[in-house]
């Protein structure tokens, strides 16, 4: 196996979805490679650091608004859904207002 | 080497009954699915589109869009999966806004010569996070990302950060399995290059 080939399939190695014949063949060339051995574990640590880095988490003061804006809208689509279509009572009240 | 798992698990009935309760007009159990998703919206719209202000629009705008639309959602993927897909949508959108001068698509297949071949290759130190402070990691890690092309980050944020299976990944951004498999693969090693030298084990280090 050729270091490239090995790069192919690096995401499905660790992913651990791959079948067991490649898989083996995937670490027969870990035994030896050590560019690829290090780049597997760096690639490892990349997904591992960026997954646990709480990277951009919501803050509770900015998810109450974020909420209460939600649910605002939420509330106005029911209700215009539920009430005539403004068109209409603009209509009427013109009407009457002739 | 263990595998990496997936974070976001979720108990099918209980979810389908909020959905099925917020589809017939129940804004409480649709808030409730705000709780459930909604630092996930947000980390999501804040990888893609690297603004603040925009990440809270979006998640604004997604739950208001996926209440709009719960009539359409038929149950076929997983709510989060349908939510992501909306939420998306909308954070490209927003990007598209901001930087009018470049198409933007999640199609968007960037291919340079050897974009992902690893360049230097060199053992990083034992926790290697564990150099920095808290808020200088953020800054390292929002920065790193921040280079990637904006098809390879959401590939990668939904993938390993959210921890959505390669296909819930393809289905929520309508691609192909393959097509998420470059891209995640492109993504993991062109943040790893652009992390070693920060991370990259030092004159001095001891060795684990």
């Amino acid at each position: 196996m050729k270091c490239s080939d090995f790069l192919k399939e690096l995401t499905d190695y660790l992913d651990n979805t791959m079948d067991s014949h490649t898989k083996a063949e995937l670490e027969e060339h870990l035994q030896w490679c050590h560019n690829c051995y290090v780049v597997c574990n760096t690639t490892k640590s990349t997904i591992e650091i960026y997954r646990d880095s709480k990277l951009y988490e919501l803050p509770d003061e900015l998810r109450t608004r974020i909420h209460s804006a939600i649910v605002t809208k939420c509330e106005c689509h029911k209700n215009s859904v539920a009430a005539p279509s403004p068109d209409k009572s603009v209509k009427q009240d013109e009407g009457s207002s002739k | 080497m263990e595998a990496i798992e997936n974070k976001v698990a979720e108990p099918p009935s209980e979810e389908s009954i909020l959905v099925d309760a917020a589809r017939a007009g129940d804004i409480r159990a649709f808030e409730s699915l705000v709780r459930r998703y909604d630092r996930n919206v947000f980390r999501i719209a804040q990888h893609i589109t690297q603004n603040r202000e925009d990440a809270e629009d979006v998640v604004q705008d997604a739950f208001l869009k996926a209440y709009q639309n719960l009539g359409q959602f038929q149950g076929q993927s997983k709510f989060y999966t349908w939510l992501v897909r909306i939420a998306v949508n909308e954070a490209l959108m927003r990007l598209r806004r901001r930087r009018p001068e470049r198409m933007i698509s999640i199609d968007e297949d960037i291919r340079t010569e050897d974009d992902s071949m690893p360049r230097e290759i060199a053992d990083w130190s034992p926790n290697p996070e564990q150099q920095y402070t808290q808020a200088e990691l953020k800054d390292i890690l929002g920065k790193t990302i921040q280079g990637l092309p904006p098809s390879f980050r959401t590939v990668f944020v939904l993938r390993d950060v959210e921890g959505l299976s390669t296909e819930e990944t393809a289905s929520a951004l309508e691609l192909s399995v393959p097509a998420v498999k470059s891209r995640l693969l492109r993504a993991r090693l062109q943040l790893r290059e652009r992390l070693n030298k920060y991370f990259k084990r030092r004159d001095g280090d001891t060795k684990p």
